[in-house]
């Protein structure tokens, strides 16, 4: 016996050291870093510190109620009808979710409407109309539509239904789904350093700025305190939400979608369409604004400065893959703790491997940079840009594969004990083959990731190594429309390796992608 | 007094309802009878205008009503499942239509009051709906209904979700609620004995028409096809 607690120790140590080494004792050194040099310095500084604190929060808030009210067509029609190209068109909506943020960037770039509040609003939007689809809508579909029928009866208009009945019981998603954008956008970089210019920048952005830029480490570490009071708040809104909206009754089990009649019809047709548009727009001219002569053949062709752009699609595919292999060997691990039954580990680890999803990325990329000189100096190594990616991704694997270990039953493996297996084997006979396919589909993510990550690319990348969408950063931030339509290249490039990703997920048959 | 004259529904493909001709008189209480599937609460929500009638008319007093909208018909509709508001509590489901109606806040009180005496409840205003029992919540529906006093009171299977000893004793009292306030009222259900206990006259109906109606003796006496006997037997 003495060997399998032994066992166990080593299979919770590893993602706990991974974890604490990596996330917990950065951020730990930007707190101290902070805290003790928290001082603001110039007046000018302190003003400008004020206004990115604003501007970060505003924003946030405003494209947190554009989702929603944008994004309110689509998920009535999704919700409540049934009608020939739903799953296609609610597939589609989720497209931009798992767009890389530098692609989007691009996208709006070439729209033309870079270095503009409009532009940054709309990318938000445009991101995050999938989130208030698929959280809300699902509720929403599963509201008994008798109480709709109930309510009209007894002489409520269509709005007053909506305004007294429908929307008070979707409060609670609403409310998870506008805490979850709030927090996308309050920790916003790629599209707020592509299209905010020099004029507006989020906290996240001038964390950015202020570390690489300028050099100015503790302001920097003080930006990251308050980014991370912020976003804490919105993961508590969000997690308190969660709980109320599990104890929301009179739900039906499954969905309850009607054929839609009448004035409904032209309703859905408009609410579709308008909502594919608005997503499909931006994609579209990015390609179109990619076919300039030359555009593609420039991505083979060495550049002074930038280097051979397409090799960059070489160092991601390669960090996308040890940056999986890394999730998935952490997150199995860190499942396998979770789920032991009566571990007294599980429910520390479960919240501690949620964090990297909620802190924001630039903060994870800085933090490597100011600690990872302890023990030995790690800040140059290859290493640093898989490491950064698989902490992002460690949560999707664990997400994918918890649910899936926790469906076995306890008797199974009490089966196989029985029949002569020991701990190991029962793991490994039982265990891994059942969860296999869930890892699969996590160490997907994990790659998709991995394609598209920029917040903490941004601090780790070396000059030789970067990562796709770090050479989409360099090309769009170099004057000339050469560079540009090489740019928009780039990113239909990551788009077309994105999607391919993302197919195959959906292809595994998982379904679901992006459910929170 | 209502009418209904060879109505049809249809949903895509599939007729459900097939020519249904149906009157209650005022005061009087007409139950539909019929087995599951048979369409008979398509039938209610076509008469309150939440399905839309393909062909034939619902008509009040004579006046056709496929302008009015759901929501101005005056018509009371008690749901299968009841469909409580689960943010509302006892009083808040109760005085729902008379909210919508526009009544003050003591009137809706003083109303809400009175409806759940009706049903015997008194005193359930503040109570929150999920922590009724079966009973209870069949009572605040059928007091929902009752309540904003609708000039046409349905009822879907009033008394269908509860079990067996629980029905003997609310089939009296639902009976008695609805004499007490001489309503007008179509009552649709699959039980023979309920349809018999809760009304004056009843509709047999059998995959989307009406086959007979009449009273249960007549009914017996007389019945229409073989269909109809086994069906009472």
């Amino acid at each position: 016996m003495r060997s399998v607690r032994w066992g166990r120790l080593a299979v919770a140590a590893v993602p706990a050291l991974f974890i604490g080494y990596f996330f917990l004792y950065p951020l730990t050194r930007i707190l101290l870093l902070g805290l003790s040099e928290m001082s603001f310095g110039a007046d000018s500084v302190e003003a400008r510190l004020v206004r990115v604190g604003w501007f970060t929060l505003w924003q946030a808030a405003v494209s947190t109620l554009l989702t929603l009210v944008l994004a309110a067509p689509m998920t009535w029609a999704v919700s409540q009808f049934e009608f020939r190209g739903r799953r296609l068109a609610t597939a589609l909506v989720t497209v931009p979710f798992v767009l890389p943020t530098v692609v989007v960037g691009s996208a709006f770039v070439a729209l033309g409407w870079s270095e503009s509040v409009g532009a940054i609003l709309a990318a938000h939007v445009f991101f995050n109309v999938a989130v208030v689809v698929r959280t809300v809508g699902t509720l929403w579909s599963r509201l008994d539509p008798d109480l709709h029928d109930a309510g009209r009866v007894l002489g409520a208009s269509e709005w007053k239904v909506f305004r007294t009945i429908t929307l008070p019981l979707l409060r609670p998603a609403i409310a998870a789904a506008a805490s979850i954008v709030f927090l996308f956008t309050f920790t916003s970089f790629g599209v707020v350093l592509i299209l905010g210019g020099f004029r507006y920048a989020t906290l996240e952005v001038e964390i950015y700025r202020q570390a690489v830029t300028l050099f100015d480490i503790p302001l920097a570490a003080t930006l990251a305190i308050i980014q991370l009071v912020g976003v804490t708040g919105a993961l508590y809104a969000y997690t308190r939400y969660q709980e109320r909206h599990a104890s929301t009754w009179a739900l039906r089990s499954d969905a309850a979608r009607q054929q839609p009649v009448g004035p409904n019809r032209i309703l859905v047709v408009l609410s579709v369409m308008f909502t594919l548009l608005m997503i499909s727009i931006p994609i579209a001219v990015l390609v179109a604004r990619s076919l300039r002569p030359g555009a593609y053949a420039g991505l083979f062709e060495d550049d002074r400065v930038v280097g051979v752009p397409i090799s960059s699609a070489g160092n991601s595919l390669l960090f996308a893959v040890i940056a999986s292999l890394i999730a998935v060997l952490i997150g199995v691990m860190a499942a396998a703790v979770i789920t032991e039954r009566g571990g007294r580990l599980s429910r520390w680890f479960d919240l501690t491997l949620m964090l990297p999803l909620g802190t924001s990325a630039v903060t994870i990329g800085f933090g490597f940079i100011v600690a990872l000189d302890w023990p030995v100096d790690l800040r140059a190594s290859f290493w640093l840009v898989p490491i950064a990616h698989a902490l992002v991704a460690v949560p999707f694997v664990v997400r994918t594969t918890v649910p899936t270990l926790r469906s076995i039953p306890g008797e199974t493996r009490e089966a196989a004990r029985v029949l002569g297996a020991s701990p190991w084997r029962v793991w490994r006979e039982i265990d891994l083959p059942i969860m296999s396919r869930a890892a699969l589909v996590g160490a997907a993510f994990a790659f998709v990731v991995s394609l598209g990550e920029f917040g903490a690319t941004a601090f780790v990348a070396r000059p030789n190594t970067a990562t796709m969408p770090v050479m989409i950063y360099r090309l769009l931030s170099r004057p000339g429309s050469g560079s540009l339509a090489m740019a928009m290249a780039l990113s239909v490039v990551l788009l077309g390796l994105t999607a391919l990703v993302v197919l195959w997920i959906d292809r595994l048959q998982f379904g679901e992608i992006g459910a929170f | 007094m209502l009418g209904v004259h060879d109505v049809s529904v249809a949903f895509g493909a599939t007729t459900v309802l097939r020519s249904v001709n149906l009157t209650v008189a005022d005061g009087e209480t007409v139950a539909v009878l019929g087995p599951s599937g048979s369409g008979k609460s398509t039938l209610l929500r076509a008469i309150a205008g939440l399905v839309p009638v393909a062909s034939g008319s619902v008509t009040w007093d004579g006046d056709d009503l496929a302008a009015i909208p759901t929501h101005l018909r005056d018509f009371g509709l008690m749901f299968q499942g009841y469909a409580l508001f689960p943010h509302r509590d006892v009083a808040g489901n109760v005085g729902f239509g008379l909210e919508m109606a526009g009544a003050s806040d003591g009137e809706v009180s003083k109303r809400v009051a009175t409806a759940l005496e009706w049903v015997g409840l008194s005193g359930f205003e503040e109570r929150p709906v999920a922590e009724l029992s079966g009973g209870e919540k069949q009572r605040v529906a059928l007091a929902r209904t009752l309540a904003p006093e609708p000039r046409l009171v349905m009822l879907d299977e009033p008394l269908g979700a509860l079990d067996r000893a629980l029905r003997e004793r609310l089939v009296i009292d639902t009976r008695r609620v609805l004499r007490a306030r001489e309503v007008t009222a179509l009552i649709v259900t699959h039980d023979r004995e309920e349809a018999a206990a809760l009304s004056d006259r009843m509709a047999l109906m059998r995959d989307g028409t009406i086959v007979q109606s009449g009273t249960l003796d007549e009914l017996l006496a007389q019945p229409a096809d073989e269909w109809v006997r086994d069906f009472l037997d």
